[in-house]
C-alpha cells in the first residue's frame, strides 16, 4: 500500500470501488456541505470535492475537503491548474495532507470563459500532466517541484482524468499513456453515454495494458429530465449522449422522466462492470447527491467493504 | 508581426480633446501590415479628428508623420525638430513605439490611438492570428512546429483537454484546437509517437517570472 487512502485499500482488495461527487456551497454553508455528503454516506468509498468547478467560485475543494474530514468521511481532493501556480499548489497538497486528506485529482480546469468570472487570467502554470508529476514527485523522492526536500513528505493516492468522447478520439488512449507514464495511479473518466465509444476506447486500453498499469473508474452521470438530457448533448464541452437516450428520456412521462433516469444510470453500471479492465464506478449526481444511495444498491455496489 | 487595432475614436478624442495641436505619429512596420496604424491609417484619423472638431465648432492642428520604426530611437529622433510645436503627441505604433517616443521628449504628453493586441501572422487578408506567445524558450521544435502556449485556451503542454470537439476549441468555434493541430501535424509526419513524450512543468523564467526582459548582445553593445 503507498497511501493510506480508502480508495487505495478497495482498489488493493480487487472490489470494485465506488466514489460519488460533491461541489461545495456558493457561500459559507457548512450545512449544505453536510447535507450533500450525508447523502452520500456508506454508498461510496470516497468523495469528490469539486475545485471551483464550471470556474464559478465556491467553497475551496481544500476547505470542504476538511468538513468531510469533520464527518469522518473519506474527500477527493480535486485540483485545477486553471486558479493556482505551482507554490500555491504544492501548499495546499501539504496543507491538505497534514489534515488528513490522502486522496487527490488532477484536472486542468473548465475555463473561466464557462464561468461567473469570465475576466479572471486563467493560471496554466502547469498542465494536468505536469501537476501530476509534480505529485508523484512530491510523494516519491520528498521533493519540491523546484527541487528542494520536503519535511515530511505527503503520500498522496493520485488520480487523473480522461476524457474519451473528446476529440480526437484516436489519441484518447495516448493520452491516458502519458498520465500514466506521469504517475497517476487511477482515473475517473466523463460520464459514459455513449458505451460503444467507450468499449472501443477501453479495448485501446487493453491493447495497451494500461488497464494493469493504473485503477480505470467508470464515470456516470444519472439524467434527471429530458431537459438535462439535452442540454448535456448540445452545451456541455466533450460529452457525447447518443439520440437513444435522449428519445428514451423524452418517450417518459414527465414525472417519471427522474426514475427513468435512474434506471438507464443503472443499465450503463452493470454494463461498464462486465467490461475487462474497468476497476470502480465514478457517480456524477450533479445537485441530486439522494439518487446516488438507490443507484448504488440496484447496481449490486452496495454494502461498500469495509477496508 | 506585432498586432494591433486602432482605438475607438471618441476613446482616442476624450485624450485630447484640451490640445490645439497634435503631431500624429504612425509606424512604417508591423502596424502598416496589418493596417492598425501606417501612413495610410494615419491619414484617416487625422480626417476624423479634424472632422470632429470642427462639428463641435473647435480647431485643431494636426501634423503627420509615419516614421520608419517607432520603436528604434534613429528614426524617432526625426520628430525632434516638431516636437516644440506641439501640445501633445498622438502614437499609432504598438506599445513598444508609443514608449519609445516617450523616452525620447520627456515633456511631452503622448497617447495611443492603437491597442497592441499579440504576435501573429496573417491567416488571410483582414486576418491576423495569433501564432507566438514570447515564452523565451521555444519549443516549437517538441509539437510538430505548432505552439501549444500560443494557440491552446489553457496553454495545455501535454494533450488536448476534454473540450476538444470536431477540431475545434471548447472556448469558441472560431477556435481551432491546437492539439488537434498538432496531433494532425504529428501523423503528417509519421512521428505521432512523440506525442507521448512528455514536456516538463515549464520554466517561466524566461517569460515574465523574470521580471520584464532585456537582450545584451556584448557584440553589439556600445
Amino acid at each position: 500500500m503507498k497511501t493510506d487512502s480508502v480508495l487505495e485499500k478497495v482498489f488493493k482488495s480487487g472490489q470494485i470501488a465506488v466514489t460519488g461527487e460533491c461541489g461545495p456551497p456558493r457561500g459559507t454553508s457548512v450545512a449544505k456541505v453536510k447535507e450533500k455528503a450525508e447523502l452520500l454516506r456508506g454508498y461510496v468509498d470516497a468523495v469528490n470535492i469539486t475545485d471551483n468547478q464550471t470556474a464559478m467560485v465556491r467553497m475551496s475543494s481544500f476547505g470542504a475537503s476538511l468538513i468531510l474530514k469533520q464527518m469522518e468521511m473519506q474527500p477527493l481532493m480535486q485540483m485545477v491548474c486553471r486558479d493556482r501556480n505551482r507554490l500555491a499548489m504544492q501548499s495546499e497538497i501539504l496543507s491538505a495532507y497534514a489534515h488528513g486528506v490522502n486522496t487527490m485529482l488532477c484536472l486542468s480546469g473548465d475555463h473561466c470563459k464557462f464561468g461567473d468570472h469570465p475576466m479572471a487570467k486563467g493560471v496554466y502554470d502547469l498542465d494536468s500532466v505536469q501537476l501530476i508529476q509534480m505529485v508523484r514527485k512530491m510523494c516519491d523522492e520528498g521533493k519540491f517541484q523546484g527541487g528542494a526536500a520536503i519535511l515530511e513528505p505527503p503520500k498522496m493516492f493520485i488520480g487523473a482524468a480522461a476524457n474519451p468522447f473528446a476529440d480526437p478520439f484516436e489519441l484518447r488512449v495516448a493520452r491516458l499513456a502519458k498520465k500514466v507514464k506521469a504517475g497517476a495511479d487511477f482515473i475517473q473518466t466523463q460520464c459514459i453515454f455513449n458505451l460503444d465509444k467507450f468499449e472501443q476506447w477501453m479495448k485501446g486500453v487493453r491493447e495497451r495494458e494500461l488497464h494493469k498499469q493504473i485503477y480505470i473508474m467508470a464515470g456516470v452521470t444519472p439524467i434527471k429530465s429530458v431537459g438535462a438530457a439535452r442540454y448535456m448533448k448540445n452545451k456541455v464541452p466533450g460529452m457525447d449522449v447518443p439520440d437513444h437516450i435522449v428519445d428514451r428520456m423524452a418517450k417518459t412521462p414527465k414525472e417519471k422522466q427522474a426514475q427513468e433516469g435512474i434506471n438507464i444510470c443503472v443499465e450503463m453500471i452493470q454494463r461498464l462492470l462486465s467490461i475487462e479492465g474497468v476497476a470502480g464506478i465514478h457517480i456524477m449526481a450533479i445537485e441530486w447527491e439522494s439518487a446516488v444511495a438507490e443507484i448504488v444498491q440496484r447496481s449490486g455496489l452496495y454494502p461498500r467493504p469495509k477496508v | 508581426m506585432i498586432t494591433a487595432e486602432r482605438k475607438p475614436l471618441a476613446e482616442i478624442i476624450d485624450s485630447i480633446d484640451a490640445y490645439k495641436r497634435i503631431l500624429l505619429v504612425g509606424c512604417n512596420e508591423c502596424v502598416t501590415v496589418c493596417a492598425a496604424g501606417g501612413r495610410k491609417e494615419v491619414a484617416t484619423l487625422a480626417s476624423a479628428l479634424q472632422m470632429d472638431f470642427m462639428k463641435r465648432g473647435k480647431h485643431i492642428d494636426i501634423r503627420e508623420m509615419t516614421l520608419e520604426r517607432q520603436c528604434d530611437p534613429e528614426y524617432v529622433e526625426q520628430l525632434a525638430p516638431y516636437i516644440d510645436q506641439v501640445d501633445a503627441v498622438i502614437s499609432m505604433a504598438c506599445g513598444c513605439g508609443v514608449q519609445e517616443v516617450v523616452r525620447r521628449f520627456k515633456a511631452k504628453r503622448v497617447y495611443p490611438a492603437v491597442n497592441t493586441k499579440f504576435m501573429g501572422a496573417s491567416e488571410r487578408p483582414g486576418v491576423w492570428a495569433e501564432r507566438c506567445h514570447g515564452c523565451g524558450n521555444c519549443l516549437l521544435g517538441l509539437t510538430g512546429g505548432i505552439c501549444p502556449i500560443a494557440r491552446c485556451s489553457k496553454s495545455l503542454m501535454n494533450g488536448p483537454c476534454g473540450g476538444s470537439s470536431k477540431g475545434k476549441c471548447e472556448v469558441s468555434s472560431e477556435i481551432d484546437c491546437v492539439w488537434q493541430l498538432i496531433w494532425d501535424r504529428l501523423k503528417e509526419l509519421g512521428i505521432q509517437d512523440r506525442y507521448e513524450d512528455v514536456i516538463m512543468a515549464k520554466d517561466w523564467s524566461t517569460e515574465r517570472g523574470g521580471g520584464p526582459r532585456k537582450i545584451v548582445r556584448e557584440d553589439l553593445a556600445q
